[in-house]
Parts: C-alpha cells; sequence; structure tokens
C-alpha cells in the first residue's frame, strides 16, 4: 500500500463523508473548542459527563479529512469510557500519530483507532489528527477554554 | 556559461509564447533538478518563496568564502571590500526601483520588518488619538496587525476598504473613506490570497489629492512586474528578498526622502548613530539611521545578485510569460468540476486560489504532494480575505517565471487524484 492510501484508508474517508456524532449535544457539561492557527481548522466538543464517565460525546466544526475522521473515531471510541481512560488512549493515540508507537503491538488497545497510524508518514499533518484529542483534554479539564495545536 | 537570458530565439516548447526561453532559465535553478516522491518537483509555492538561481547562491557562498567581515568599520582590506559590496546591493536595489537616491533605500529583514518599521517609526511620531489609517479587504497579516498595534499604542482608528466578490477593490468606498482624518493608507500592490493587482497610481493620487502618505507592500508584486517608485508616486514601498529569487532575511524598504529624514529611528544600536555619549546621541545619516546593528550582510549581497539577474531576464519579459501561464491555468483549473477559483479579478498576476467542494485544501495539498507537485493549503496569512469568501482555506498555486505549461498539465492531472481519492 503507498503512502498515501495508507493514510487515506477507506474507513478514515467514510469517517470524513458521514462523521459520527457530529452534532451539538444537549444537556453536555463540558465543551471546548478547538483550533489550528496553520490551516485555519476548528473543531468544538461537547462532553456530557457522569461522574467521571463519559456518557456522551460528540463534535462540530469544519477541517480536513483527517482531522474530521479523527474527530468521528474519537467519539466513538469514547462512549462510556471514563475520563482516565480517555486520557490514557490520547496519550497512545498521539505517540501513534508521532510513530514513537507501533500501532500493531497496541492494537487491542488503539481498537479502530489504529487506521490513523499512516499520519506518522505526514509530520506535517499530525496536528490535524491530534486537534480533536487535545480539545477533549481541554474540555475534560473543565475550563472552558481554547485548545490550540501550537 | 553564458546567462540564460541572454539566449536569443526561444526553443522547443510553447511555441507562440512569449519569448522567454525557460528551458535554459531552469538550468539556472539547481533545486528544479529534484524529484519529489520519485517524480520531478513542480515548484508552485513561489507566492510563499521562490527558488534561488546558481548567481544568488554564488554571491552568497563567495561573501563567505572569501570577503567576510563587517562593514562600515574595519580599516582592512576584507572590510572594505565587503562594505562596497553591500552597498553595491543597495545600489542595485535602487536601480530595480528606480530611487531617485540610495538614501531612500533602506535594507530590513523582509517586507514585513519594513511596514513595522514605518507603522512604528512615522506612525508613532505623526499619529494621535481620532486619526485614520486604511488599509483594505485582501492584506496579508503582516499590513494588518502592525497598524492594529499602532491604533491600539495612539488611539487611531483602522479602517477597511471593502472589495467585490471577484475580489477587486471598491475605490467609490475609497473615495468615501479617505476624510480629514486619514493619516495614512497602506495597501498591496498584489494579494498573495486573490492574485489581484490593485489600481495603485489611483489609489495613491486618490490619496495624495489630501496629501495622505501612502505605502504599498510589493511582496506579491515586485518578482513579477517592473517597479518604478517615482512613477508609482508612492510613499514607501516594501518588499522581500526571497520572494524575489534572493536570500531570507533580507528586503527593502523604499522611503521617500523628506519622510525617512522626518522619521525616528526605528531600533538603536550601533552603526545607526554618528556620535554616542551618555548625555545625548545623534543619529547617523540616510539610510542607516534606520540599520541598527550589523546588518545582513551575505543578504544585501544575494539581493543584489537576485535583482541583476531578474533585470536580466527582463521584468516585461517575465510579466507577459507568467500572464500567458495563469490564462492558461485559470482555463484549464475551471474545466474541473466542482472547482471553483477564489479571487477573480480582470487584473491578475502569479496566483491562482481554489477550493474543491467537499475537499478540504490539506488534503489536496498532501495528495498534490505525493505527486511532486509543492502548492501551499491554508489562510495563506489572510484570515479576513478567507472570511470574506466563506471558506476556511484555499489551495493556491503560484507561479515564477520558470515553471511551464506542461508543470500545470501536472498540476490539473493532480487535482485528477485527488477528485479520485476522495470522490
Amino acid at each position: 500500500m503507498s503512502e498515501l492510501s495508507e493514510l487515506y484508508q477507506e474507513v478514515i474517508l467514510d469517517h470524513n463523508k458521514s462523521p459520527r456524532n457530529f452534532h451539538k449535544l444537549k444537556g453536555a457539561n463540558r465543551k471546548a473548542e478547538g483550533y489550528n492557527p496553520l490551516c485555519g481548522d476548528k473543531v468544538t466538543v461537547y462532553v456530557k459527563l457522569n461522574g467521571d464517565v463519559i456518557q456522551e460525546i460528540s463534535f462540530e466544526g469544519s477541517g480536513c479529512a483527517i482531522s474530521k475522521a479523527s474527530a468521528s473515531m474519537m467519539t466513538d471510541s469514547l462512549k462510556g469510557k471514563t475520563t482516565a481512560e480517555a486520557e490514557a488512549l490520547f496519550d497512545r493515540v498521539h505517540k501513534m500519530l508521532t510513530g514513537e508507537l507501533d500501532p500493531k503491538v497496541y492494537s487491542d488497545k488503539l481498537g479502530k483507532l489504529t487506521v490513523l497510524s499512516g499520519v506518522c508518514n505526514f509530520p506535517a499533518r499530525v496536528k490535524c489528527a491530534s486537534l480533536s484529542w487535545h480539545t477533549l483534554h481541554t474540555a475534560l479539564k473543565g475550563e472552558g477554554g481554547v485548545a490550540s495545536t501550537e | 556559461m553564458k546567462p540564460a537570458h541572454e539566449a536569443t530565439a526561444p526553443q522547443g516548447w510553447g511555441s507562440g509564447w512569449s519569448s522567454l526561453d525557460v528551458a535554459r532559465i531552469r538550468e539556472d535553478f539547481p533545486i528544479l533538478k529534484q524529484r519529489i516522491h520519485g517524480k520531478p518537483l513542480v515548484y508552485l509555492d513561489n507566492a510563499a518563496t521562490s527558488q534561488k538561481p546558481q548567481v544568488v547562491i554564488d554571491a552568497v557562498t563567495r561573501y563567505y568564502a572569501t570577503e567576510n567581515s563587517n562593514i562600515h568599520r574595519g580599516i582592512h582590506f576584507l572590510s572594505e571590500r565587503a562594505t562596497a559590496d553591500y552597498e553595491e546591493g543597495r545600489a542595485k536595489a535602487r536601480r530595480f526601483l528606480n530611487a531617485s537616491d540610495v538614501r531612500e533605500i533602506v535594507f530590513v529583514r523582509g517586507a514585513t520588518e519594513g511596514i513595522n518599521l514605518v507603522a512604528q517609526s512615522y506612525g508613532r511620531r505623526f499619529l494621535k488619538a481620532g486619526d485614520e489609517v486604511l488599509i483594505s479587504a485582501m492584506e496579508h497579516h503582516s499590513n494588518i496587525v502592525p497598524w492594529q498595534m499602532l491604533c491600539e499604542q495612539t488611539g487611531a482608528r483602522l479602517r477597511v476598504i471593502p472589495m467585490n466578490h471577484d475580489g477587486e477593490l471598491l475605490l467609490d468606498a475609497y473615495e468615501q473613506l479617505l476624510n480629514e482624518r486619514t493619516k495614512f493608507v497602506s495597501v498591496a500592490h498584489v494579494s498573495n490570497a486573490l492574485g489581484t493587482v490593485n489600481p495603485v497610481n489611483r489609489l495613491v493620487e486618490m490619496a495624495h489629492r489630501r496629501d495622505i502618505p501612502v505605502l504599498l507592500d510589493g511582496a506579491q508584486a515586485a518578482p513579477h512586474m517592473k517597479i518604478d517608485v517615482r512613477e508609482l508616486g508612492c510613499d514607501f514601498y516594501v518588499f522581500s528578498g526571497h520572494k524575489l529569487f534572493g536570500p531570507t532575511g533580507i528586503g527593502i524598504l523604499y522611503g521617500k526622502e523628506k519622510y525617512l529624514e522626518a522619521m525616528p529611528p526605528y531600533q538603536g544600536g550601533g552603526d545607526m548613530i554618528s556620535l554616542v555619549t551618555f548625555e545625548k546621541t545623534h543619529y547617523n545619516v540616510l539610510p542607516y539611521k534606520f540599520e541598527a546593528g550589523t546588518p545582513h550582510i551575505a543578504g544585501g549581497i544575494g539581493l543584489g545578485a537576485a535583482v541583476d539577474y531578474l533585470s536580466g531576464v527582463g521584468l516585461e519579459a517575465v510579466a507577459a510569460y507568467e500572464r500567458e501561464l495563469l490564462a492558461y491555468a485559470t482555463q484549464a483549473l475551471s474545466g474541473i468540476k466542482g472547482l471553483r477559483i477564489i479571487g477573480t479579478a480582470k487584473e491578475k498576476a502569479s496566483v491562482l486560489s481554489f477550493v474543491l467542494e467537499g475537499i478540504h485544501p490539506h488534503d489536496i495539498g498532501t495528495v498534490l504532494d505525493q505527486e511532486g507537485v509543492a502548492i501551499r493549503a491554508g489562510h495563506h496569512c489572510a484570515m479576513p480575505v478567507m472570511q470574506r469568501f466563506g471558506v476556511p482555506a484555499t489551495a493556491r498555486a503560484s507561479f515564477a517565471f520558470y515553471n511551464t505549461k506542461e508543470e500545470v498539465d501536472i498540476l490539473v492531472r493532480a487535482v485528477y487524484k485527488v477528485l479520485k481519492v476522495f470522490g
């Protein structure tokens, strides 16, 4: 598989075309905006926390296929997880995106998020893929701030 | 070897096009021989920075290899030679802009620093609360933020000349914006995001009727057309060396002597003084008053080589050739379904911004890069322009005289590949 088709796998193109949980979230008690000043990508992540469990999660915004698919898959994989589990997954995803972690070794922990591993061959796109995760991190801290990839 | 511009008959490809021997010219740019991801490099990001001909690379190397020393102070051979070469760079820049005197040619780091210098030096001295600074809706951030900073410092107000949906400034609105409070006008000669060539002669003339000084940001104009500051009549003109086939970190601020004389120094330090005591400092004469510290000597020498090279190729020929190339590319891209060109002014230069329906410019950029095609994808440091056209970003192909029709064809094929990937 070429680097390009590894980056733009079917799953990613599908999430880009029909993003999951792509809406405002009624009853959200956590929210943050994320922004990539380099390319103008914007995302808002909404979370409904019940105790420390992510009961519901959604997002809105505009961005490239990678940032949109990454946000979509993030919301898909975090429903029902605790905030600690979410932060641990963010850490692994970030390491996978920057090529510090072999997705094959951690495939059971990363699940279908491994389709994003092709991003590590495109350093300029790492920020696209990690924007929604940075934003989630800010939302979970509950300070209502703006996350930036910088 | 004879430099390319001395070659006579145009050869081979592009018959019927302007008589620029592009095949020969490309030989002058070593980087263009590279392959990227196994494909020939198609460099269409010239509005971001341009490539360097061997003569520029050689001039910089020669300085460091044979005459490196500080200027304007050494009583030794190398320093005298370096000083002469650096000042020769200034003299070449003066000729290039047709300024009347080298005292009007200030070396700066680039267009951005030139604008900051004028905003901080002229602006802080002569503007006060209630005054107005006029810029346009298509400015690069470098011609917005320095004026916003000045307005915050002085209480002056920033006002914006609007544009139509083709990316052309509305002259009637400009006329109405000019009033007794307007104390400065600063506009792009050519828009980096849209390619619009602004009617700068008229803009200057209308401002001058009210004695308002005008700065033209020539970063995207000077590499593509003949600039004559006296014919333009502008009071300040800035451009960057690196967009003009010269080194990074060097650029030119042209300013009319009467303004530069009246302006206080921008930075303090060595070289910009004539006499220093702890009680008082006497500033140096123009242009040195604005050049504190050891400058980018190699850059000034390299910029001199670049303007010589560009003048040798001939800016009339460059402009004519690029006009044909842009027309060809505009037509070729217009034929692609779902592609929308952003910036459709009647007068354009070098820049072709576009969006593809449903596909983000970043994704376009990545796929094109895999085909060896380098473009810019993003907001082009012109976020207000993106907002005006209702897009988060655009893909931008920007041309130089070493680009070819064949490269445009490769760009078009690569755009079709984007459509295939995201189809």
